[in-house]
């Protein structure tokens, strides 16, 4: 298993490479400068002097390296100087915003916990309620509550976000009041009533976000589980006595968890990449919104930058999952 | 024995029905039969006779709906398991009736070491504690013939070849030693060696042990080497039954004749070809108002069309006793084969 992952994570090391290069090429033939947002009054000897000092004036693989070295040198070095107080990286150039001209890591810094606090309950949510909702259903296939669990996964999986969003704001928020209608980014939880403000204002993007992330999920458990619920060791479970309770959640539901386990853990660079639809609509500054932001104003480097980083954490979680796979189903072993 | 031992398990007029979109499957139809302790009944068939689903109904394993068991009684020591709450037929289930089934390699769960799927019966059942139920998981595996049982305990079934994962379901089937252990096909999805060492393990383990015991199988060579009494099904119903050796030298039915001429001969002259019963088993549509080997019979006369024949004893014994044989046609003595 050591070997298999060692080996993984150095055969991600060209992958990753590759994928760094597209990334920035792709950003950088896509249209736009970053001079766009500055009004047309300066004077273009003025414009030409700002794309220098931008650097944006250099070949594209002067630009390419100079990126690489600072993501994979500067910008560790920096993290480990404020952690141990060396100077590592002193009179180093970190990756500076085009737009705030502040370092890039310092903005993912601020956004990201919006980001995971809200997107990642929302998907633990989901989970939490499509996986009994996927068991259940197929323990008791075709029966009422299955039907009514396709119905939830069908309105789910087929109404988009900014429609359901919508919808709860104008139902929660604005007729029965529960709930705000904007996430409030200020909002410092420091005792237990700033704590249900923010429970209260993290429902309605929990709520949108869990409904599409539980239906996705409760199809694959509850098709799963049928295909387990017929096998012949399942008889075998029955005839030696065990109860209903331990043949479908110990026996069925171990073998069904494997694939549902992948689904889960690819799924999760997504938590980070943000729900760009769910934070605009609420209000949510996280990741997707700086992302967003980002590509209006043609700011390269962090655009760059954000799609690398959801390239290494998709990377890290497949290879997650295949541990994962490993460890929960005793036939593969990497060895 | 000085008296009659009474039967461990009494099955009286099973009736086993499986409701599909196309109309319903009589599969089992009025099975009778009685197991005295100790006994290996043999049960021959050929596929889709109702030999699985009858055993498989006697513990009600079988997926209800479509299955449906219609009426009759399974006296285990006298108690009706058909009339039992689920919870105490689970308490029947693997501890006084041990199930043993046909495809080894599927049979156990996949994701489970050896020792969690033995050791499973024996804390709920016997309500053992986690140490002893190891200590006898060895001692059942050893019993099997498993070498180095105490590390083999850890692993899980890929591990393990058809033949070895056959011996575990055995041990399992025997862990809370069961009064009666079923063994659906045991040897069918094994090869031929592999099948003789299960056979003989089994008729050791009879030895040792004295359980009752079911054997389903469609090789009636395998019947004739362990088997005291025989029970010939066809169409859901049994056709004929009696002791072993009188059934070899006596088969009254011209199902179980026919049986008897498809078992391959090593001697004699190789020019003969292999015998066959020609066309399908019936699919059970609707009640039997006739013989359902009608079809196939080169015995048919009117009275085949027109009455289902039942069960009528051959040696003047009670049915189920002796050897009887459902069948309108009386038989004349079979000759044997000129060079037997």
């Amino acid at each position: 298993m050591l070997t298999f992952t060692l080996r993984r994570l150095l055969l991600a090391i060209p992958t990753l490479l590759v994928i760094s290069l597209v990334i920035f090429l792709l950003v950088d033939l896509a249209p736009g400068s970053p001079m766009s947002e500055i009004p047309l009054t300066v004077p273009p000897d003025v414009r030409q002097k700002m794309i220098e000092a931008l650097g944006a004036d250099q070949p594209v693989f002067v630009r390419y390296f100079l990126w690489l070295r600072q993501f994979f040198w500067v910008e560790p070095a920096y993290a480990f100087d404020s952690w141990f107080g060396t100077t590592l990286a002193e009179g180093e150039q970190r990756i500076l915003s085009w737009q705030s001209r502040s370092p890039v890591f310092t903005i993912i810094g601020q956004r990201l916990p919006q980001t995971l606090i809200v997107i990642g309950t929302a998907y633990l949510v989901g989970i939490l309620i499509a996986l009994p909702i996927g068991i259940y259903s197929a323990y008791r296939q075709y029966s009422l509550f299955d039907q009514g669990g396709t119905l939830f996964a069908m309105i789910g999986f087929s109404v988009p976000t900014f429609f359901s969003g919508t919808l709860f704001i104008i139902i929660f928020a604005v007729w029965l009041g529960w709930f705000p209608t904007k996430y409030d980014t200020q909002l410092e939880v420091v005792d237990w009533a700033t704590f249900w403000e923010q429970i209260r204002q993290m429902a309605l993007p929990v709520m949108t976000l869990g409904l599409a992330n539980a239906a996705a999920i409760s199809r694959y458990m509850r098709s799963s589980m049928l295909d387990n619920m017929t096998m012949d060791y399942v008889r075998t479970a029955r005839a030696k006595g065990m109860s209903e309770r331990t043949v479908v959640l110990k026996h069925v539901l171990r073998n069904s968890l494997i694939p549902v386990v992948t689904v889960i853990a690819l799924g999760i660079p997504s938590i980070f990449g943000g729900a760009i639809i769910t934070e605009n609509l609420f209000g949510v500054n996280g990741i997707g919104a700086a992302l967003i932001g980002a590509i209006h104003a043609s700011d390269l480097p962090m655009v760059q930058t954000l799609a690398f980083i959801f390239a290494v954490l998709i990377v890290l979680f497949n290879l997650i999952a295949d541990i994962l796979y490993g460890l929960l189903d005793p036939r593969i072993r990497y060895d | 024995m000085a008296e009659p031992a009474a039967s461990v398990l009494d099955v009286r007029d099973l009736k086993t029905v499986f409701r599909t979109r196309g109309g319903e499957i009589h599969a089992v139809n009025d099975v009778s039969f009685h197991l005295k302790p100790g006994e290996l009944l043999g049960v021959v068939g050929e596929s889709g006779s109702g030999k699985s689903v009858t055993m498989m109904s006697l513990l009600r394993l079988l997926p209800a709906p479509p299955a449906d068991i219609r009426g009759g009684k399974v006296l285990l020591n006298g108690r009706d398991l058909l009339a039992m709450s689920d919870e105490e037929l689970r308490a029947v289930r693997g501890a006084k009736i041990g199930f043993v089934f046909q495809d080894p390699m599927t049979s156990l769960n996949p994701v489970f070491t050896l020792g969690d799927q033995i050791m499973e019966p024996l804390i709920k059942h016997l309500r053992m504690s986690k140490a002893q139920a190891q200590a006898r998981a060895i001692e059942l595996l050893e019993l099997v013939g498993i070498p180095g049982a105490a590390q083999r305990l850890h692993q899980y079934p890929h591990q393990f070849s058809g033949g070895m994962r056959q011996r575990v379901m055995i041990a399992i089937a025997l862990a809370c030693d069961p009064d009666v252990l079923i063994a659906d096909e045991p040897t069918t999805a094994l090869d031929v060696t592999i099948q003789a060492q299960i056979l003989e393990l089994v008729k050791d383990l009879r030895r040792k042990l004295g359980m009752a015991i079911i054997w389903i199988t469609h090789d009636l060579g395998v019947i004739a080497g362990i088997a005291d009494r025989v029970m010939v099904m066809y169409g859901g119903q049994v056709v004929e039954h009696a002791p072993v050796r009188e059934l070899f030298a006596n088969p009254q039915h011209p199902y179980t004749r026919a049986l008897l001429q498809t078992i391959p001969r090593i001697t004699g002259p190789r020019t003969a070809r292999l015998k066959v019963i020609e066309g399908q088993p019936p699919i059970l549509t609707a009640p039997l108002t006739a013989c359902p080997f009608r079809a196939r019979c080169e015995h048919r006369f009117d009275t085949c069309d027109a009455v289902n024949p039942p069960r009528r004893a051959i040696d003047g014994q009670p049915i189920g006793q002796g050897h009887d044989v459902a069948c309108h046609w009386v038989a004349p003595a079979m000759q044997e084969p000129a060079d037997a």
